[in-house]
């Protein structure tokens, strides 16, 4: 049974902390509140006397202090990770216990999909890769950007720097200095700029946009790069069924959707960007922009009807094909686009949506007036909070788990999908 | 009369590039780039000019030389007029001219738009200029690296990933001493504002993130700075005129303020980080406004002090000037609310003339002081009239509310032996505020 399976589903309302000041030992300040994905345990940074640091998790710290303690979170699977330092190196502590190897600095802490496989980037002598569940690659480079894992946790890449540069040596960088580096090992290719690595689903393949001159970007699929040359492209994405990747790219002035190397959507967007295939790998979608200044979200090529100043958040449904995104005016008046329709509700700050399992229902935490609240297909939970954090649905997408800071509490309510009513 | 051709400036970049250049590639890029970028504003301005030189005394290039060859129509009439006039089918030496005269020559200051009577933007033209110099892979050395730098970091200054968050550490418990409890608060999703600085600042002007966390602390607000790539706001690349870089430096600024849930970005002191941001690099995402509202620091210092968020515990007794940033003075208006920004701070201010958007620049913006020393000189002694204005205020005190003005005014400053110090405003506000125990 996995973690996400073990929650409690039981419909109702509780209170898992009701007092968010109150912590076992006494402490100058506590920091903002993370909340665990089951709702159960809420936990902060906690500055201590001295100064000392540590978590206090539903209340109580944990034993061990630290002289720094910084970007908190709780890993898919449950677990509360934070990056410490202690006598001067770094490392990653995880429920109270720290990894044994230390660094010059730790940070970007990365969960795979289920939480078993905790990774962060990792700095030693001034070298740069990435720490597994606290082993660090067998090589490290001069510098390591982007860095993202595979959905399994197994693997791991980032944009590497694999020649040195001298100050101001512009001719060397224009030869190429990067690369990209999978489980520590570099692409034979070298490259002026890489970016945006990304994983295919089961974390063998990796594609990256690359640039070979100034002028001439494309994109490498396991370090072989396409023939194409754009005047410029953004981050590609795998097809989850075929493998084909995926990438925005400019040509005459205008974006388009390349997908191996073929123009698949004709260049006629002022923009495109954030494509996501559905999990069956039929439908392509990217957020696009239609004329200077209106966007909305394309399918297939084929853009929805409503547009507006801003799209973000494009976000493929798990199963069923469906896409959700949010649209915005100058970060505000926030809506949810929904499978090309326009709910009612505008919102001064929408969160990322989240799908059921099954993809009918789509949730999201919104902020209207100051109040935060879980809005399910459209409608509100008849109650404001002061903080809401994502929410989930259980497995079977009948019910809502909402987990809510509100009059120094913190809450934990099981809905069924119907009391949102708002 | 003298020409750009009197005065070559050897530098590594722009020699290497020429060598590689024949006159049919020059004309094939520039065509293409006629064709492809320059719409109806550049054929405009190329048939409208009526070469009456009004611009000439708008200029602090040509203020300072007298020398008609820096006039902003000069400047046209040397690079712009010259390569239509010619097809684009000219010599790579044209090029190199060229090059020298739009990125050591010219601060896109846009001084001279309200000196031409039919509001011709040479700012513009000389951008477009650059933008066929990039193409051509005709740029200085200095800057040309700071856009390398900016397509591999997301910031201008080599800073790696962990330097910054690093730095934000040290800078916070530094600053704790001071204030206990404060905080630089990293990646806090759902802060008021996302809090954006240039490269230079965690990398040699560390005291200006201590200020500007004691100011915030003191005023007791919500803020929070991105621990990724996506903080610096400072935008090299828009100078060099590789506008895709340009634009991806900026889509990741947006998207991390973005991620953050903020409710808009609040930038340090900074004038061409704020033209990349609010006016340039947006457009060419395709947003016609700003996925996020943008305030420049002038504007919410000014906020605070509205709010009564700041208070004093006096105010600088010896005179101050203030120094108009182009960039956010011409290029969002913020000359009053300076003004009253710096009359709070300040008992005794005297103003240079010109001022507000007439003000001189301070010839290090536009990207000219980032190509270096090779051209340090021409920029300094091009700003005597720079030096003349500061020194006719008889002040010891230049306020200036951007990062290049600083440069280049503390340049001139030394040169023409001043006597002045340049401040930022929160170095002021710092000074002088009521600091919490
Ligand atoms: S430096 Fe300023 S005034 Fe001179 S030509 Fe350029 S934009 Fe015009
Ligand atoms: S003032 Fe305007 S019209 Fe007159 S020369 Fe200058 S740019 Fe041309
Ligand atoms: S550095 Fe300052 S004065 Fe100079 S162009 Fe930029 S904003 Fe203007």
């Amino acid at each position: 049974m996995s973690f996400a399976q073990s929650w409690d589903f039981t419909p109702g309302a509780r209170v898992v902390a009701d007092d968010l000041r109150q912590c076992s030992r006494e402490y100058e300040w506590l920091e903002e509140p993370h909340v665990s994905p089951d709702g159960e345990r809420v936990a902060m940074v906690a500055a201590l006397e001295g100064p000392a640091f540590t978590m206090a998790v539903n209340g109580e710290a944990w034993e061990t202090t630290f002289d720094k303690a910084w970007y908190p979170r709780f890993s898919p699977d449950g677990r509360l990770t934070v990056l410490v330092q202690a006598d001067g190196d770094w490392t990653l502590a995880v429920d109270d216990v720290a990894w044994e190897e230390q660094y010059g600095y730790v940070w970007n802490t990365m969960f795979s999909a289920s939480g078993d496989i905790i990774a962060a980037c990792i700095q030693q002598d001034g070298e740069y890769g990435f720490s597994f569940d606290g082993t660090p690659w067998e090589t490290l480079y001069e510098n390591a950007n982007q860095p993202v894992i595979s959905k399994d946790g197994n693997a791991a890449a980032a944009v590497v720097q694999v020649k040195s540069l001298a100050q101001a040596d512009v001719v060397t960088f224009q030869e190429g200095i990067f690369s990209v580096a999978v489980n520590g090992e570099a692409w034979d290719s070298i490259f002026v700029n890489c970016w945006n690595p990304v994983f295919d689903p089961a974390g063998k393949n990796v594609a990256a946009t690359i640039r070979r001159s100034l002028y001439d970007y494309s994109v490498a699929v396991n370090g072989k790069a396409w023939t194409g040359s754009y005047a410029c492209a953004w981050g590609p994405a795998f097809n989850p069924a075929t493998g084909a990747v995926a990438a925005p790219v400019r040509k005459a002035g205008a974006w388009g959707m390349a997908i191996d190397d073929a123009m698949a959507w004709e260049p006629r967007f002022g923009q495109l960007w954030q494509q996501a295939f559905s999990p069956d790998g039929s439908k392509l979608a990217a957020i696009a922009c239609t004329r200077f200044g209106e966007f909305t979200v394309a399918v297939d090529g084929a853009p929805w009807g409503a547009t507006f100043p801003v799209v973000t958040d494009l976000t493929p449904s798990p199963a069923g094909a469906r896409f959700a995104a949010l649209a915005s005016d100058h970060n505000t008046n926030f809506a949810v686009l929904c499978d090309g329709k326009v709910w009612d509700g505008r919102y001064d700050m929408a969160y990322a949506p989240v799908w059921s399992a099954d993809g009918a229902h789509l949730a999201l935490a919104v902020e209207k007036a100051g109040r935060q609240t879980i809005v399910v297909d459209g409608k509100a939970y008849p109650q404001s909070f002061d903080k809401c954090y994502a929410p989930a649905f259980s497995p079977d997408g009948k019910l809502v788990l909402i987990r809510a800071l509100a009059g120094g509490k913190c809450h934990r309510i099981v809905a069924p999908v119907t009391a949102f009513t708002g | 009369m003298k020409t750009i051709a009197d005065r070559l400036i050897e530098d590594e970049g722009l020699r290497r590039g020429v060598g590689r250049l024949t006159p049919e590639k020059i004309q094939k890029v520039f065509k293409e780039l006629v064709a492809g970028e320059c719409g109806a504003r550049m054929k405009t301005y190329m048939e409208t000019c009526v070469r009456c030189g009004m611009c000439a005394k708008a200029c602090h290039y040509y203020m300072s030389h007298k020398d008609p060859s820096y006039t902003p129509v000069a400047k046209v009439s040397q690079t712009m007029w010259r390569l239509f006039d010619a097809d684009g089918k000219v010599d790579p030496e044209v090029i190199y001219q060229c090059a020298q005269v739009a990125y050591t020559e010219c601060n896109l200051c846009r001084r001279c738009i309200h000196y031409c009577p039919l509001g011709i933007d040479t700012g513009y033209i000389i951008s477009v200029v650059r933008r066929l110099c990039h193409k051509l892979g005709v740029t200085p050395q200095y800057i040309q690296d700071t856009a390398h730098s900016h397509s591999a970091t997301m910031n201008q200054m080599w800073v790696k990933d962990d330097e910054w968050p690093d730095t934000l550490q040290w800078q916070e418990e530094e600053a704790r001493e001071e204030f206990p409890g404060l905080r630089i608060p990293l990646d806090v999703e759902g802060a008021d504002f996302m809090y954006s600085v240039i490269a230079p600042e965690p990398k040699f002007r560390t005291q200006l993130i201590y200020q500007a966390a004691a100011i915030f602390h003191a005023a007791g607000v919500s803020w929070t700075m991105p621990a990724t790539p996506g903080w610096d706001n400072s935008n090299m690349a828009m100078f060099t005129g590789d506008s895709e870089i340009m634009a991806r430096v900026e889509r990741a600024h947006y998207e991390a303020a973005q991620r953050l849930r903020v409710k808009r970005i609040v930038m340090g002191e900074c004038g061409h980080a704020f033209r990349a941001v609010y006016d340039v690099a947006n457009r060419w995402l395709g947003w016609k406004w700003h996925p996020v509202p943008v305030v420049h620091s002038v504007e919410f210092f000014w906020e605070l002090i509205q709010q009564g968020r700041i208070k004093l515990t006096h105010k600088f007794a010896e005179p101050v000037t203030i120094h108009d940033p182009c960039n956010v003075i011409r290029g969002r208006g913020l000359m009053e609310k300076l003004r009253e920004v710096v009359h709070f701070l300040c008992d005794n201010v005297v103003e240079m003339t010109p001022n507000r958007e007439h003000n001189y620049c301070c010839c290090a913006g536009g990207g000219v002081i980032n190509c270096g020393p090779p051209f340090k000189n021409v920029r300094i002694v091009g700003n005597s009239i720079k030096a003349e204005q500061l020194k006719a205020t008889g002040v010891h005190w230049c306020i200036a509310p951007c990062h290049n003005c600083h440069g280049g005014l503390d340049d001139i400053i030394s040169k023409f032996d001043l006597n002045m110090h340049t401040k930022f405003l929160g170095d002021l506000i710092y000074e002088l505020m009521e600091k919490p125990e």
